[in-house]
This record gives C-alpha cells, sequence and structure tokens, in this order.
C-alpha cells in the first residue's frame, strides 16, 4: 500500500480525495466560475450567496471531485467574494467535504482563498510567465498554506504552443519546483493548454496531438507529477454544434487519458460516451484529434453540417440499437425511458427464461441497476429516472399474468418501504417521486396514498412487515400530525426507522420536535428524493449503527444550536409588540373605493391562464435547480430541463385542447377596518359586520425604528373614521386532475402522473396571479394603469399583496375556515378544507387581498403564549387548540 | 543531545501528562498567580495557569520533575494558552513573550537535570502551541456562517510570537497540540515554517488532532484521514490525536493514522471521559490496559497523557513502552 503512495496525490475537503493512477480520472467541477457560467456570475453579483451555493451542492451531488472557484471579474470584488463564498461552503458539510481548487489569474486572491481552506486544496494556477523569482514565491508560500498546484505551460516568452515548447516549460517549472523550492513532485499538477483544432488554420493542427504527446512525455519524465486541462476548449471552432462538440471531448478525453491525463474540468453534459459516438463521426473526429490526414478539418466541417442541431435527435430515430442482444435492448430502454419496445422484448426474454420472475431478477433489474448508477454517479436526472420506472412498472405489468400464473413467491427485493402522506395533507408529488426512486432501486414500496391516519400507517406497516416508514407532508400542520405519528409509532410493537420528507419539514423540526418522541430507531429527515435511496441503504445495511451513530451526534448537534438561537432571540411581550405596529399615514392616503363590491364566481380556461405560469418552481419539483428560462441552457441540467420542459409543453396542450381541467374561482371585496390586530370585514349593503379576520404580529425583536407588524396594519383603522377595503379569494386547478391521474396509474405512468399534478400546481399558481391582476385593474381598479410582463408579475412589481392563510405572513391556517365561509368557496368552487385544513383538490390557492400601496410580504416568524391566548380569546376556542395550530410558530 | 528521530526509531517515546490536574492539587488562589509579576493588574487571573511559570515557577518544576520521575521522555511547556489570542481574555496579550520563554527556560532546566542523571534517557522538551480558543473555520454566530472571530493573518501574528518565545527559551521540539479546527494548525505550521527560514534552523514538529467524538471527525468536520492530509505538507516528527476521547475511543482513529502517516504516530488520550461532576477518574492501571493494546498492535511512537492523567498514569504508561516497540516508520518517496 505504501508502494502507491509514491503515486498519488492526496488532497482533502472534509474527506480525503486520493488520486492514484488506479483512479483512471478525477472531473473537477466547472460551475462555480464566474468566468464560465453567466448564472452563477449573475448570482455572485446580485449577493445571492443561497443560490450559490446551491451550484455548489449541485456539482458535488453531480459528482464532481473538486470544485473549482473563480471571482475573477471586473464587475465584483474578487477578493471579497471568494473570502465569503468559501467561508460559507466551509459551513455546508455536503459541499465542503471536496477539496477547494482556487481559481484565479491574481495572486492576492488565491492567497487570500488558500487561508479560508482547512483541507488540501489547489492552486489554479502559477508559471513562469512573469519569471522565476516571482514564481518560486508563490510556489513556496502555496507549500507553506499546504496546497497542491496546477502549473501553467507559460513562460516569459508566451503560452506553450508546440510540442517542444511545452516539454521545455513544463521540466523547467519542475526543476525549479522540486530543486529549488523543496516542492512535494505529487502535488505538482501541469496544465500544458488545450487549444481549438479545425481552426481552419494550418498551425493549430497538432494542438491536440501535441498535447497529447507532452501529457505521455510529462508523465515519463517529471516523476510523480500529473496532467490537467480544461476540454472543453478543444472544440472552440464548433460552438453551436453541441453533437459535434460531444463528440470531440469524448474522443479527446479519450485520448488524453491513454497518454496519462488524470484530471481535468469537463462538463458532463457536453459528453458523449466514447463507445457511443457515430462511428463516421469519431473517424472524422479522431483525424483532426490526431491530424491523420491533411483534409482532416475540411472533412469534419463538412461532415457536422449534417449533425447541426440535432443534438439528441438523431440518436432517438437512430434504430440500430434494436440489433444488439435482448438484454442489452432492455437495458437501452429502461435508460433511455424507451415504452415502444418493451412489450415484445420482455416477451422475447420471457421465452429463454424458465420462469417469468427470472427477466425481472435477471436482465431487468441488471437495466435498473445500471439506471441507479448513473443517477448515484450524476450522469442521469431525476425525469429521466421517472422514465426509466415507467419502462420498468410496464415490463412488470406484462409478465404478472404470467408470474401469477405460476403462483410462484414473489421477487426479492431490497427491502420494504412504507410511504404515506399524513393524515389531513392532500400533498403527495413529492412522495411519489420518492416511492418511483425507491421503486427505481429494488425497493418494494407500499403507497397508503395521502390523508392517512396514524393508526393506519401503523397497522399497514405492520400487515407489509416494512422495513421503513416514509412520512411526507407539505403544510405546516402536517409537522404536527408527524408528531403524533412517532409517538403512536413508539407506543406500538414496530422498531423501524421512521423517515420525514416534505417542504415544510426540516432538518431542525425533526431533531428538535420529532426525534424525542421515538426511541425504538432514528428518525430521520429526508431533504429531497435523490437522497431516500442513501438513507435507505444505509439503515437496511450493515452501516446502519454508524449511521445512527452519526445521525444522533449530528441532531444532538442541530438541538444545542437551536436552543442557543432560541435563547438569543428576544420575543417582546404581545402589547409591547402591538405599540411598535407599522403606522402607516392615513391623512393623505383615501383608499379606492372599489368599482364592484360583493362575492363573484368565475371559470377561466387553461389556455388563458397559461402565459401567466411560473415555470422555475415547476423544475425544482423534479429537482433540477436554476431559474427559468437560463434553466433551459444550464451547463449541467439544461438537457434534462428542456425535455422536461418540452413535455409539459405537449401536457399543457393535451389540457387545454380536451379540456382535462375546471378552473373555477371565488372572490369577493369589501369594506373593512382594522380593530387592533384584527381585521373586521363588513357588509357592502348592510355595513354590519360578517366576519372577522384575526392576524398575527411579529413578536421577534426587531431592530430599532423597524415596526412589529401583522397584516392589520394594512387595513385603516376603525378609529380614523376611514372607509378601507379588503378582498378574498379561492381558486382551483384541481378539478377533473384526479380522474386522469387514475387513468396515467392504472397504465403504470407515474411521469404523466407527476408531471400533470406539478401543472395543475402551476396552473393554481397563475390562477391566482391572473386573477389578482383582474382584481387590481378592474374589480377594485386601484391599478388601472398597471401594465406588466410576467417575469414582472413573478417578481411581484404590483401594488398590493395577496397572502395565504398558511403561509409566513399569516402562518394561522384556521383564518381559511373564516374566508371560506365569507365567499362560499365550497360550494362555489368545490375545494373542501381537510381535518388539518388542506385545501382539496391540492391544486387549490385562498388569500386576501390588500390594496395599500404600503403593504409588503414578511414573515410572522416565532410567537409567543401570550398572543397564542390573545387569539383564542379573540376567537374564542379553546386555547390548547389555537396552540396546537400555531405549534410551529411558537417560541 | 541525542537526535530524536532517531530513538524514535529504537523505542517508544513517553510524553507527559495533565497540567491542569496537577495545578489543582496545590490549591492555588489569585494571589499565586499575581505574585511579583501582575500584582495590580485590574482582571482577575486565577485560572489563567500559564502565568505560573512566572509566578509560582518552582510548582512547574515540581510538576515537570514528577512527570520525568515517572518515566516521560518529554516534557511539555506550560504554554496551552501562551497566544495573545488566548491571553486577551485577561488582558495580558503583553505577557506572552515572557510566559513562553520562560515556560520554556525552566523546563529545559528539570530537563537537563534529568539528562544529566543519566545520560541514556535524554529528557525533551516540547513547546506547548494550544488552539487558541477561537477557530477560523467556523463562524461562532449561528445566524452568520460567513463570519470569522479570526483570520488566519491573526492566527498567524500570534503564533509566530509564540513560536519566537518559546525557542527563545531553548525548547528542543514544537508541539501544536488540540487541534479542533485544522485551518488554525496551518496558521500555526505556516508560522512556525517562516521562523524556522528566518532562524535558519529547524526544530522537529509534532502535531496533533482532537477527534471530538465517535463521528471521527474533528470540530470542524474533517476525518481524520483527511485531518491527516491537511498537515502533511510540513514535514513532520509525529501526527497524532489527543484529548476529548480516552484511550480505547481513540483506537480506531490511531489506526487510521497507523495506515496513512508518512510521520510518526503519537497518542495522548484522556484518563476515560468525565464522570457527572467533570472529573477524569479513569485509573492508571485501567488506562494502562487499553494503551497496552496500541503498543501490541504497534500503532504509536509517541504515547502520553492528556485531561486526568497524573504521574501515576505516566508511570505505568512508561513500563508499558518499555516492553512494546515503537511503530514502524514508513518511507514517504
Amino acid at each position: 500500500m505504501f508502494k502507491e503512495r509514491e503515486v498519488t496525490l492526496r488532497l482533502s475537503g472534509l474527506e480525503p480525495l486520493i488520486v492514484t493512477p488506479q483512479s483512471n480520472f478525477t472531473n473537477v467541477g466547472e460551475r462555480t466560475n464566474v468566468t464560465g457560467s453567466r448564472k452563477f456570475l449573475r448570482l455572485i453579483q446580485e449577493d445571492d450567496y443561497e443560490a450559490a451555493l446551491d451550484v455548489a451542492r449541485d456539482q458535488v451531488e453531480g459528482g464532481a471531485q473538486i470544485i473549482d472557484v473563480n471571482m475573477d471579474e471586473g464587475m465584483i470584488d474578487g477578493k471579497e467574494a471568494m473570502v465569503k463564498f468559501l467561508n460559507l461552503i466551509a459551513a455546508e458539510p455536503d459541499i465542503a467535504r471536496v477539496p477547494i481548487m482556487i481559481d484565479s489569474s491574481k495572486w492576492e486572491i488565491i492567497e487570500a482563498g488558500l487561508q479560508c481552506v482547512q483541507g488540501k486544496g489547489v492552486v489554479n494556477s502559477i508559471s513562469l510567465k512573469e519569471g522565476e523569482e516571482l514564481f518560486i514565491n508563490q510556489a513556496k508560500k502555496i507549500k507553506r498554506y499546504g496546497a497542491a498546484v496546477i502549473v501553467m505551460a507559460f513562460d516569459e516568452n508566451g503560452q506553450a504552443d508546440n510540442y517542444e515548447r511545452r516539454i521545455e516549460i513544463c521540466e523547467r517549472s519542475y526543476r525549479i519546483l522540486v530543486d529549488r523550492v523543496g516542492f512535494d513532485p505529487h502535488d505538482i499538477i501541469f496544465d500544458p493548454n488545450i487549444f481549438p483544432v479545425a481552426t481552419g488554420m494550418e498551425e493549430h493542427n497538432n494542438n491536440a496531438l501535441d498535447f497529447f504527446r507532452a501529457t505521455k512525455w510529462i508523465k515519463e519524465n517529471l516523476s510523480g507529477a500529473h496532467v490537467s486541462g480544461g476540454v472543453s476548449n478543444v472544440s472552440f471552432s464548433f460552438r453551436g454544434n453541441n453533437r459535434v462538440r460531444e463528440a470531440m471531448h469524448a474522443a479527446f478525453l479519450y485520448h488524453g487519458i491513454q497518454h496519462g491525463m488524470d484530471m481535468g474540468i469537463v462538463n458532463p453534459t457536453m459528453l458523449e460516451v466514447y463507445d457511443d459516438i457515430d462511428k463516421e463521426l469519431l473517424e472524422h473526429v479522431e483525424d483532426v484529434l490526431l491530424n491523420r490526414r491533411s483534409d482532416a478539418t475540411e472533412r469534419l466541417l463538412e461532415l457536422a453540417e449534417k449533425f447541426k442541431g440535432e443534438a439528441g435527435q438523431k440518436k432517438e430515430k437512430d434504430l440500430t440499437w434494436r440489433q444488439a442482444p435482448v438484454d442489452e435492448r432492455l437495458t437501452h430502454s429502461l435508460v433511455k425511458g424507451i415504452t415502444e419496445f418493451i412489450d415484445e422484448d420482455v416477451e422475447e426474454c420471457r421465452k429463454q427464461f424458465e420462469r417469468p420472475i427470472e427477466v425481472i431478477e435477471g436482465p431487468l433489474m441488471d437495466g435498473m441497476n445500471v439506471v441507479g448508477d448513473l443517477f448515484g454517479s450524476g450522469k442521469m436526472f431525476l425525469p429521466q429516472v421517472v422514465k426509466s420506472a415507467r419502462v420498468m412498472k410496464k415490463a412488470v405489468a406484462y409478465l404478472l399474468p404470467y408470474i401469477e400464473s405460476e403462483k410462484s413467491g414473489g421477487r426479492t427485493s431490497a427491502g420494504k418501504v412504507l410511504l404515506a402522506t399524513v393524515k389531513g395533507d392532500v400533498h403527495d408529488i413529492g412522495k411519489n417521486i420518492v416511492g418511483v426512486v425507491l421503486g427505481c432501486n429494488n425497493y418494494e414500496v407500499l403507497d397508503l396514498g395521502v390523508m392517512v391516519p396514524a393508526e393506519e400507517i401503523i397497522s399497514k406497516a405492520k400487515e407489509f412487515n416494512a422495513d421503513v416508514i416514509g412520512l411526507s407532508g407539505l403544510i405546516t400542520p402536517s409537522l404536527d400530525e408527524m408528531v403524533t405519528v412517532a409517538k403512536e409509532l413508539e407506543k406500538s410493537e414496530l422498531n423501524i426507522p421512521l423517515l420525514i420528507g416534505g417542504a415544510t419539514t426540516s432538518r431542525v423540526h425533526t431533531a428538535v420536535k420529532i426525534d424525542g418522541h421515538y426511541s425504538k430507531d432514528q428518525v430521520i429527515h429526508v431533504l429531497d428524493a435523490s437522497r431516500s435511496v442513501t438513507v435507505v441503504e444505509s439503515l437496511l445495511g450493515d452501516k446502519k449503527p454508524d449511521f445512527i451513530t452519526g445521525i444522533k451526534s449530528e441532531y444532538e448537534k442541530v438541538r444545542e444550536n437551536h436552543s442557543k438561537n432560541r435563547a438569543k432571540k428576544v420575543l417582546l411581550p404581545l402589547a409591547e409588540a402591538q405599540k411598535l405596529k407599522q403606522k402607516l399615514d392615513w391623512t393623505d392616503y383615501k383608499p379606492k373605493e372599489p368599482n364592484r363590491l360583493g362575492v363573484k364566481e368565475i371559470q377561466v380556461s387553461t389556455e388563458e391562464l397559461a402565459p401567466y405560469i411560473d415555470w422555475t418552481p415547476f423544475f425544482r419539483t423534479w429537482e433540477l435547480y436554476g431559474k427559468y428560462p437560463e434553466i433551459l441552457d444550464d451547463n449541467l441540467v439544461g438537457e434534462e430541463a428542456k425535455k422536461v420542459f418540452d413535455d409539459a409543453q405537449q401536457m399543457l396542450s393535451d389540457i387545454i385542447s380536451e379540456n382535462w381541467i375546471t378552473n373555477k374561482a371565488v372572490y369577493g371585496l369589501f369594506p373593512a377596518n382594522s380593530a387592533g390586530d384584527d381585521i373586521e370585514i363588513y357588509d357592502p349593503q348592510t355595513g354590519d359586520k360578517i366576519a372577522t379576520q384575526h392576524t398575527l404580529r411579529q413578536q421577534t425583536k426587531k431592530a430599532d425604528g423597524v415596526p412589529q407588524k401583522a397584516l392589520s396594519d394594512f387595513v385603516a383603522p376603525k378609529e380614523s373614521g376611514i372607509k378601507d377595503y379588503i378582498g378574498g379569494f379561492v381558486v382551483t386547478a384541481g378539478i377533473g386532475v384526479a380522474q386522469r391521474v387514475q387513468i396515467f396509474e392504472e397504465d403504470h405512468d407515474d411521469y404523466q402522473s407527476i408531471m400533470l399534478k406539478a401543472l395543475a400546481d402551476r396552473l393554481a399558481e397563475a390562477f391566482a396571479e391572473y386573477l389578482h391582476e383582474r382584481v387590481r385593474k378592474e374589480d377594485w381598479g386601484y391599478a388601472l394603469n398597471e401594465s406588466l410582463t410576467n417575469e414582472g408579475l413573478i417578481n411581484e412589481e404590483y401594488k398590493g399583496i395577496r397572502p395565504a392563510p398558511g403561509y409566513p405572513a399569516c402562518p394561522d391556517h384556521t383564518e381559511k375556515i373564516s374566508l371560506f365561509k365569507l365567499l362560499n368557496a365550497t360550494d362555489s368552487t368545490g375545494v373542501s378544507l381537510t381535518d388539518s385544513l388542506a385545501m382539496s383538490p391540492a391544486a387549490s390557492v385562498s388569500g386576501w387581498y390588500f390594496g395599500h400601496p404600503e403593504a409588503k410580504y414578511f414573515g410572522v416568524g416565532k410567537i409567543g403564549m401570550d398572543q397564542v391566548e390573545s387569539i383564542a380569546k379573540r376567537k374564542n376556542i379553546k386555547k390548547e387548540e389555537m396552540e396546537k395550530w400555531l405549534s410551529p410558530n411558537l417560541h | 543531545m541525542k537526535d530524536i528521530k532517531e530513538i524514535l526509531q529504537r523505542r517508544i517515546l513517553v510524553l507527559d501528562g495533565a497540567m491542569g490536574t496537577m495545578i489543582q492539587r496545590y490549591q492555588l488562589e489569585e494571589e499565586d498567580f499575581r505574585k511579583g509579576w501582575f500584582e495590580d493588574h485590574n482582571k482577575p487571573l486565577k485560572g489563567n495557569n500559564d502565568l505560573l511559570s512566572l509566578t509560582r515557577p518552582e510548582i512547574i518544576k515540581e510538576i515537570h520533575a514528577a512527570y520525568f520521575e515517572a518515566g516521560a521522555d518529554i516534557a511539555e511547556t506550560n504554554t496551552f494558552s501562551g497566544t495573545t489570542i488566548a491571553q486577551a481574555d485577561y488582558s495580558l496579550e503583553s505577557a506572552v513573550y515572557d510566559i513562553n520563554y520562560h515556560s520554556a527556560k525552566i523546563a529545559k532546566e528539570v530537563a537537563d537535570e534529568y539528562t544529566a542523571q543519566n545520560p541514556n534517557k535524554p529528557r525533551f522538551v516540547a513547546g506547548s502551541i494550544g488552539p487558541t480558543n477561537r477557530t477560523a473555520s467556523i463562524s461562532p454566530d449561528v445566524n452568520d456562517p460567513g463570519y470569522r472571530a479570526i483570520t488566519f493573518e491573526e492566527l498567524k501574528k500570534a503564533y509566530r510570537q509564540q513560536t519566537e518565545a518559546l525557542m527563545d527559551g531553548g525548547v528542543d521540539l514544537l508541539l501544536v497540540e488540540t487541534v479542533f479546527d485544522t485551518l488554525n494548525a496551518k496558521a500555526a505550521l505556516f508560522a512556525i515554517d517562516e521562523v524556522f527560514e528566518e532562524r535558519k534552523m529547524r526544530l522537529p514538529v509534532m502535531v496533533s488532532g482532537t477527534i471530538t467524538d465517535q463521528s471521527g471527525r474533528t470540530l470542524t468536520g474533517q476525518t481524520t484521514d483527511a485531518f491527516l492530509i491537511s498537515v502533511s505538507h510540513m514535514d513532520l516528527l509525529s501526527v497524532g490525536l489527543n484529548c476529548a476521547l480516552g484511550a480505547s475511543m481513540m483506537r480506531p482513529y490511531l489506526q487510521i493514522l497507523d495506515t496513512n502517516s508518512p510521520f510518526g504516530v503519537s497518542a495522548h488520550p484522556n484518563a476515560g471521559l468525565p464522570n457527572e461532576f467533570g472529573e477524569y477518574d479513569e485509573t492508571p492501571e485501567l488506562m494502562g490496559e487499553q494503551i497496552k493494546e496500541f503498543m501490541q498492535e504497534g500503532l504509536v511512537n509517541i504515547i502520553g497523557g492528556c485531561c486526568g492523567t497524573t504521574p501515576d498514569h505516566i508511570k505505568v504508561i512508561s513500563d508499558l513502552a518499555a516492553k512494546y516497540s515503537p511503530r514502524k516508520l514508513r518511507e514517504y518517496v
């Protein structure tokens, strides 16, 4: 084992990265680079470091073994940005586990970066460009900081552009570093310059070949040193022709690795599998890379025309894979998500095996393992996996009658997982995705659906003999229901792990509120679907004790931090907070009297709503992170984002042309005044009080001069004598969805079923946006001249707000009861409220309209028991009941 | 002075035990921490143990002597908090040079006496360089994870001062210990390397990290092997572990160091884990049983004790060390 040391590069983040000749190729994530990613630059410029961290996290999760961080851009303070970003990364263990490559052309930025990383990173880069003295000084410091270094083949006379210059500069650099600085040769990584080929200029013909030869020479002559490079540069001449670029990158890497290249900066989505490159294209590409013929460039340019704008399409039409043996064809169908041939291939396979079950356990599971590996290593994305699952389900469905007629026990699974959306909640997109992902990984999943009470979860878990239970929920009361399930589980005879997931769940809530109630096994928060597999795997394997020990100590820390945090946060007594309310100036402001008061029902076609869709959250549902429309051009997920977007457009046009969904709304505008923290709502004709809205006030102490807000602050106080108004609405795009979903599920098509639910959610939000605009411009009419683009709408550039009960500005779900009553919403729209006050169907939105120009969204945050008591009294319900509803907000 | 590197190949070297535990036995009062040096200082100084090297040097010498008597080869200077950063809590930044210089000097005096008594067992003094009370990789403010209470530059400056004073006082080696944040340790190593270069003189350097619990990670989240890689850029005498864990809990992480370290491996565990009164009560015999396992496995080159260990513990450890061969040093090409 110590022999290996001689040829290894050892790096570290929170965990080690050891590059040996056996480790094949180390890929460096390139997206946290402001010079290479416009998106990342924008995030840094906008100071959106949270999203910038997501970019880093995505890369690590996508398989980057090192992440390159570059802040060299004139518009930003590169040093400050580097320090801030690296410090933030240090606080994110899922990113900080990999080594950092500090990338800059400015030494002061490199040095500032080196002072922020506790692990052993890589400096990118230094060179002899400005002479030996500077080079030696920098190298010495890098050694003292404990980092490896990339050395560019660059000297006082310029960049090396042929074989001889490359080896000359690399050798000279090496000798200085090793002999004079005392640098460990294993910590030296040469970048011998990858330049474009097929540029039409003869002197560029040897660019790739010279790189390969220089790489080989370095590995043979400069003992211990490594070679890296930025691959995408080689195909620079073919910008816009991704098919050719992907082939060039793959072929370049193939030859580079053959010659000893061990590290590189590569965009994984711009990479074809070497063996999958069209044979003719490959030959032409290699002619160019290896400079095998004098007319190589012309021939590749000519052939490239054929592939222009065809990225990805030609492959689908290409049916040559149909000639492969049947097990390979099955794998192909599974990986590519093709259902077209699945029945005939499964049938062919069935005849080859003695028992139909063997088709599942053999070739189909082999294929799914390929899918699982590709997903696990970041080479496939969630929408693709869901499509693979669809193919698998169809294959199994085809075999099922044969298996049943044989009556020979079921297949062996990796484990049994029971999933349920808890009582009172109807949201299930995330849970369904988890089910699909687990199913793909050979887990047997029993999905109990939505609104499942604790007793049923427990009795079904016993019956099913579940190994793990997974709970899901979206609305805040579900958090409380999950605690109930944990308590019930503690009382039962089950002792299996409990997984918690869903949009409002969190590691903190799980650690602080749920974990303590279940001691017989571990409660674990699972952040998103793609992590569910690793978590379940860890829980069912030999490593379970280690894994649980890790989780336990992690949660212990979370609890400690939480209690420290809590101690730090000061809550004001309600009476004091009320004194600090937001005081709007009502002397100069006269609320506009709505053009039409009272309640109205409407129905709007999907076609009319479609332009109002905000697509960014749609991609998030599919775990593709990025802002629309830029996400479609994203380096890593762009291609998948485009596919899932195309599929969405297709379904949207079906929804429109075949009238799958009925979009209904009811809304009303009423005279109103605030009375303390309440808002009294009056009958437009008689002026009698017909409803009271009870709003919650911020109690977390704000800075001096910053108000402690409640929504009631935005409505004129009763004592002012000013006539003010308020509106309420309920919209749904969920009617008709369930029937369609059932059809998809009968067809084993989870992809379409999740797609439809995701679209219905988006349409409901679009409907809310559409209706709000109509109210501002027509019904209330205070914004007659407003003219905003869809982007402007999404960015809320209009006057007034529409806060929804259950969300940060009014976290109290019980407000929905009075809102629904006021509008008679259930009768007019078909939307009802569950025990936990979730709206059913799920694709529904409700809320209030506030018209004051100063009305802004805010979060109520933590509140004290005094406010709970006050609200309970005002609502005339028991304090304990109010406490239950507001528990997520209680200090 | 015999070359410590050479001795390290032949036998297991014994490091001393806890300083604080021994100081507690003297039941010192505020005046003991002021005597002759800080009579009029405006802040309470009781508990600032490093000052005792100045105010009650005879006590510190007695403790060093007790450990040498028990068989220790290496004594650590009483300078765990001897940086301007740690002394800032007492407004005694100005005392840093004296603390380190005199601590080194008195330890060296005692060591030389013992070496003179038995030249076949030369005694060494390691300048103890603690972690300070600030972390360069973690924000103390959970709401602002990008914030840092200390910078690399500030740490480097403080460690430089400490290193120079320790070297002036005549230490034989330097021990960067109780590393819970590797970035702090890297700042210390950076400073040490700079001082070495300027003085054209290098001393052997030991680095000892602290694995906080059975997650096997440092406070700042590094695994044992990542920690090792992160400090391996300097030519070290040893890399090891100390504090936080008792001997048996430390074993799996020492195995990782044993497999991967191109340097010597050291361990100075606590006397078990603290009991409900916050005291370490593992007996020398109990601790010895566990340490015997390290030695049988050939995991260590240097062994000693951290919190709660006493000359009685070191006696047991030193008797064991005499019976077993040291871990084989591996050549790093």
